[in-house]
């Protein structure tokens, strides 16, 4: 398989989640677990292209494909926009959630560039957040898509924005 | 969390994948439903067959009379293909409720047909567009409506050497309409259905000339709902129609209870979901 | 981010860099070479005697290290638990088990899932006794769950009567002279209070490594409370406090579960030292749902007494706590923190009652708010329905009976003095943001149209920022693990030869932004940048001595022991800059990344030359030692109270009992706040799992003690698309405890909401004839209550 762009090769028990290959075998801690039924979207990744939770999935299922983990995102030392959409909206308080709430908001956002708040929280339906509230979520996907568009995202709430 | 240990076979062809099958193997493909329940170690078979790498099975195709669905197709694709919306709109609503982002672009419509939950969306969309279950074996292919096919909780007609290969799907004429509504465990159409209800009506000259209901969540498995559906072929459509047709609701039904509703609250849906998918599906056709 | 103020400016978090590449690491993600794995048999029966327990097989499995069954850790006694009452949880299970999910063997292996296997290899028999659940059969006594206590209850916490030493008077007969008033109007409600799981979303886990040669050990794990861990550790071990080391690395969320002291850290950090190698524990969802601590779990009846105008006149709650199958950490003393808000915002005599009970469930302890959701709760719903009784909007009943900001300091029935208020302020602007009055119109119009829609209002008052040292008189302190503190605060302030500043202090976040916030008071006080400044947290080698994050408290006492530092490193470089400068200390001034001397800006040194300055004696002035730094320990004389009232809009569907949350608006109070987009992002989270309350959450046993709720599948938590956008607005009532003016806002928004949001639903269903639903509002039970109503 690929890993955010690097050929992986490795033998593996066939028990062994994706989730764990990464984390253990790759060393790629950036991907969480946080659950074991497939419910809090901690562990989300894309596998070619598409997010999905890799707590629920055998690492030898991927076996071929491409994919890119929360370590992969960023390119050149340049944060993507969703990411910089977090910090500066303050989409994230812990931080456990956020690898998995970012990839869910990268792929919602390239599927539809110009989502509505009801569009955003259903994008990101699959993924949990105990600290946020989602508030704060959904105003840094908001800003991510303006950013995505080449648009100014809208002044934040605590400059006097809506 | 961690499951047991079991061989792990990703055939390349069908011949392959039926001479790997057997009475301790699982055929994995989405694994949404599978993997959650071997990691609690509640099902633990010693060999899965992941039908992940064969070819022809990941397509929504026009085959003439029919729409198929193969057992690769994700519950994404089934939500958005246009071929579903068009011909079983339906079940492209039921996928587009199924789990969330994520679990659709892995879970399977087939699987979840195969995986008979009580409380799954597609498979009563399945029955309402009067689906067949095309199950294929080393001795060969057979056919099955989708009702048939899903025989109890958690229990569908494949035997341990078949595989659920496709859902074949009538495709849609004039005057018909459908479409599947219901209340999900976390309010609105979020998670599992507590009930849901797919309808589809075929109008001929302002009544109705046919009708298949079905019904998930209420009961032991999704099932048709015959009654509702004879109760209103031959009326108008009308409120009142889908109101006393709505009574019937619970026909050959075992009401379940469980954490989301008493078989009080949930009988009550089902009529509830009856009238709504109706209403739907009927001004679906109208529109 | 503009920002002309580092104080009170909407500062990004320096936290956030890491966070957001995947980059921070969680205890999980450390992984010495050679680290053995845990997993733990766990008792699938509520209440049972162990007759048989056999680990041959498990411990002849290939890959297992060890399998420790009670009798391998008898010697090291119960866990501790700083108020040590009633019956404390043996670390492993001792011949009998008394809830679901009790550990009974520990298995370690060469991997997580070879221990798991192991778990399974274990054979256990059980002679299964009845298992008590019910609150009020508990109570009973019917069956006695621990037969040496010969009593279900633990402790009754009153108003009068927690503290002998206080003299308070017994209120309660003045509220039942009340009662008897010709004109009084009284209304009484039995409420649920139910059961929580906390899910922090990053589950528990600890890795502890043991230096045989040194005897040292270091515990790395997902607490909150990293000094109070390495204390019990050291205590339960028979080690000392300078060989333990806790490090609280990023911890993923805590809301109180991971405040407690737990028996797996003790075993892990056992294991580690009976064996020599590392030894990793991480819970699974499951073990997170049985085998840690759970909040609330209420019931209770709620009575108001009060005039036909609206005048309180007193109030009164007898209520059942359960306390779980064993005493931890805070266990019993959880209701007396709601004690302390039983009053609300109102002045009017209190009798409370709260019955602590033991039952065959899982422990609970502090979730978030702790003890002061309950109260809330309770005082809340019954005003609601007072309101209702006679007639009077809500927002009016309460301005009407709120303390008044010239009764500041407002002595309460129980002894506490609430330090400061405006509590009119809050409704004021509240009916400002929320057009109150659109809001009842918008209600109304919906309401002829057969719509179900109903408007809550909800206020209340938090004890937070725990806390004064008085506390630990009444067992709040954390000498059980040989802490000398009781809550005190710390912080040290360090300023580094290159002139960059270092600060350590002595609580560690689980997201609520320290590094940032306590960046931004250091940044202040010094004028050094905001970049130059590092918080360093959650280590107990380099941090001063403290306790933790918990009950709203880090920046209301950690905070002011910061300042205090900072100001002190400040006076001392005045009077290096000054020597620099040749000038007097009065006239220096720090801005700008240095100092100056007052009226000339160009006159000037920066921190790089004062602080190199300051680590080379022959360059200092006489009397001033080399070094630039200094470290603080804080007690407050009080805790602080924030307040606020939130205001929520629902839509009930009445053929399903849905209930949409359409709007949620929140004044809260909470004095100065340091960072407001920090403040604002407490709130929302807090106001979320107050709804998570209301309308999902509901941690289930049945009557046999089976855990119904074991997985996220059936525990709903909210999730983006159940929730509205929240409006918030502030008031700003500085407290007079701390140097800061600040006060706790980690709870506030959970304390406020889950009752704004049940208020809300009953005004929905209240056309209809409904009183009251209990929690949580999932459409079944809006629907049978609708039905019932009907009927």
């Amino acid at each position: 398989m690929t890993v955010n762009g690097q050929p992986v090769t490795a033998d593996v028990e066939p028990r062994t989640l994706l989730v764990h290959f990464l984390r253990e075998d790759l060393r790629l801690t950036g991907t969480h677990v946080g659950c074991e039924t497939g419910y809090c979207g901690a562990c989300t990744v894309h596998i070619d292209g598409e997010p999905v939770k890799s707590c629920t999935m055998f690492a030898v299922q991927a076996d071929g494909a491409s994919i890119t983990t929360i370590e992969g995102l960023a390119s050149n030392g340049q944060l993507h926009p969703v990411q910089e959409g977090f910090w500066e909206r303050h989409g994230l308080q812990c931080g456990y959630c956020t690898p998995g709430m970012i990839m869910s908001s990268v792929a919602l956002l390239q599927n539809n560039d110009r989502p509505s708040e009801e569009e955003i929280r259903h994008g990101i339906e699959g993924n949990l957040c105990r600290c946020t509230g989602y508030h704060n979520i959904v105003r840094a996907v908001e800003y991510a898509a303006a950013r995505m568009r080449g648009e100014e995202p809208p002044t934040p709430e605590w400059e006097g924005g809506e | 969390m961690y499951p047991r240990q079991f061989d792990y076979v990703a055939p390349t062809s069908l011949d392959e994948a039926y001479g790997a099958l057997g009475d301790d193997a699982k055929v994995l493909a989405g694994g949404m439903s599978l993997i959650p329940l071997m990691k609690m170690r509640l099902l633990s078979p010693a060999r899965l067959v992941d039908i992940g790498r064969l070819p022809g099975l990941g397509t929504v195709e026009d085959k003439g009379d029919h729409v198929s669905i193969g057992a690769l197709v994700r519950h994404a694709t089934t939500a958005g293909h246009p071929l579903i919306a068009q011909h079983a709109p339906a079940l492209a609503q039921a996928a587009g409720m199924t789990g969330d982002v994520q679990v659709r672009n892995r879970g399977t419509t087939c699987g979840s047909l195969a995986h008979v939950d009580v409380a799954a969306d597609q498979p009563a969309a399945v029955m309402a567009h009067g689906g067949v279950a095309v199950i294929g074996s080393a001795s060969g292919v057979r056919e099955m409506s989708a009702a048939d096919f899903c025989m109890d909780t958690l229990t569908s007609d494949l035997r341990p050497d078949e595989i659920l290969l496709e859902i074949r799907l009538p495709k849609a004429g004039p005057g018909e309409g459908a479409a599947y509504d219901k209340l999900g465990r976390r309010g609105g159409h979020s998670d599992y259905a507590v009930a849901g209800v797919a309808a589809w009506v075929k109008m001929t000259d302002g009544s109705v000339s046919d009708a298949r209901v079905a019904l998930t969540g209420v009961g032991t498995k999704p099932q048709p709902m015959f009654g509702v559906a004879q109760a209103l072929i031959g009326t108008d459509g009308s409120h009142g129609a889908i109101e006393s047709a709505a009574d019937r609701a619970l026909e050959g039904v075992t009401v379940l209870e469980d954490l989301y509703g008493s078989v009080e609250y949930k009988s009550h849906l089902a009529r509830v979901f009856t009238k709504r998918a109706l209403e739907k599906a009927i001004a679906s056709i109208q529109a | 981010m503009a920002t002309t103020s580092v104080m009170g400016g909407a500062v990004r978090r320096r936290e956030d860099p890491a966070l957001i590449q995947g980059r921070g690491k969680y205890t999980d993600d450390f992984a010495p070479p050679a680290t053995l794995r845990v997993a733990f048999l766990r008792s699938p029966v509520a209440r049972a005697k162990i007759t048989r327990l056999d680990t041959s097989r498990a411990r002849a499995m290939p890959g297992v290290v060890a399998v420790y069954t009670h009798d391998d850790v008898a010697h090291l006694g119960p866990l501790v638990a700083q108020v040590p009452l009633g019956k404390l949880r043996p670390l492993l299970a001792e011949g009998e088990v008394n809830h679901v999910g009790e550990a009974i063997a520990m298995v370690i292996a060469e991997d997580r899932y070879l221990a798991q296997d192991a778990v399974e290899a274990i054979e256990v028999d059980f002679d299964v006794l009845p298992a008590v659940i019910d609150l009020k059969k508990a109570a009973s006594d019917e069956i006695v769950i621990h037969d040496e206590l010969g009593t279900n209850r633990l402790h009754t916490w009153t108003y009068h009567g927690y503290w002998d030493v206080l003299g308070l008077e017994d209120q309660t007969p003045l509220v039942d002279e009340a009662m008897q008033r010709e004109d009084a109007v009284v209304v009484s409600i039995e409420m649920v209070n139910q059961r929580l799981i906390p899910v922090a979303i990053e589950p528990r886990s600890v890795l502890a490594e043991f230096e045989a040669g040194y005897g040292r050990l270091t515990v790395h794990s997902s607490t909150q409370v990293p000094h109070a861990l390495s204390g019990a550790i050291a205590t339960q071990l028979g080690m000392q406090a300078r060989d333990v080391r806790v490090i609280a690395p990023e911890v993923g969320g805590g809301f109180g579960c991971k405040l407690n002291v737990y028996n797996d850290e003790i075993l892990v950090s056992w294991a580690a030292r009976e064996l020599g190698r590392p030894v990793k524990w991480t819970e699974t969802r499951r073990e997170a749902a049985g085998a840690t601590i759970h909040g609330r779990g209420w019931i209770g009846t709620a009575t108001l007494v009060g005039t036909k105008d609206g005048q309180f006149l007193g109030y009164k709650l007898d209520a059942i706590a359960d306390m779980g199958a064993y005493t931890q950490n805070f266990t019993v003393a959880i209701p007396l923190l709601g004690l302390w808000i039983a009053s609300g915002q109102y002045k009017m005599p209190v009798g409370w009652k709260v019955d602590c009970v033991y039952t065959n469930t899982m422990t609970t302890d502090a979730y978030r708010g702790a003890g002061r959701p309950e109260a809330i709760y309770y005082l809340e719903r019954v005003i609601d329905a007072y309101a209702r009784e006679i007639g009077m909007d809500p927002m009016e009943v309460r301005e009407k009976n709120f303390w008044q900001p010239d009764e500041f300091p407002a002595t309460m029935g129980c002894g506490f003095s609430l330090d400061s208020g405006d509590y009119a302020s809050a409704t004021r602007k509240l009916r400002e943001i929320a057009d109150y009055e659109g809001m009842k119109r918008r209600r109304d119009e919906a309401r002829e149209e057969g719509r179900l829609v109903g408007i809550g209002v909800g206020s209340y008052v938090e004890v937070c920022g725990f806390g004064p040292a008085i506390l630990a008189e009444i067992g709040f302190s954390w000498t059980n693990y040989g802490l000398p503190s009781s809550f005190n605060g710390s912080g040290l302030v360090r300023v580094n030869p290159d002139g960059t500043a270092s600060v350590m202090i002595g609580t560690g976040p689980t997201g609520q932004g320290h590094q940032t916030t306590w960046g931004q008071i250091v940044s202040e006080n010094l004028g050094i940048p905001l970049e130059d400044v590092r918080v360093y947290h959650g280590d107990t080698l380099t941090s001063p001595m403290g306790v933790g994050t918990f009950g709203s408290r880090s920046i209301a006492v950690d905070g002011p022991a910061t300042l205090e530092a900072t100001r002190l490193v400040r006076d001392k470089a005045a009077k290096i800059a000054a020597h620099l400068l040749e000038a007097a200390p009065e006239d220096i001034v720090f801005a700008d990344g240095g100092a100056h001397v007052a009226g000339s800006p160009d006159k000037g040194v920066d921190w790089k030359a004062i602080a190199t300055a300051a680590y080379q004696a022959h360059k200092l002035p006489e009397g001033v030692d080399s070094g630039l730094e200094a470290t603080i320990t804080w007690t407050p004389g009080n805790a602080t109270w924030p307040f606020g009232t939130h205001l929520a809009m629902v839509e009930v569907d009445p053929d399903t009992g849905n209930v949409d949350l359409l709007e949620y608006y929140a004044v809260d109070d909470c004095g100065n706040q340091i960072n407001p987009m920090i403040v604002n992002g407490q709130i929302h989270g807090g106001i979320a799992q107050g709804v998570g309350q209301a309308m999902f959450e509901d941690a289930i046993y049945d009557d046999d003690g089976n855990m119904l709720t074991g997985s996220l599948l059936d525990y709903p938590l909210p999730t983006a698309a159940d929730l509205p956008s929240f409006k918030l607005a502030h008031t700003v009532t500085p407290s007079p405890i701390n140097p800061l003016g600040v006060k706790g806002i980690g709870e506030a928004g959970t304390i406020g909401s889950a009752h704004t949001v049940v208020n809300a639903v009953v005004d929905a269903l209240a056309p209809l004839g409904v009183k009251h639903v209990d929690m949580p509002l999932r459409p079944r039970k809006v629907w049978t209550a609708i039905q019932e109503a009907r009927a």
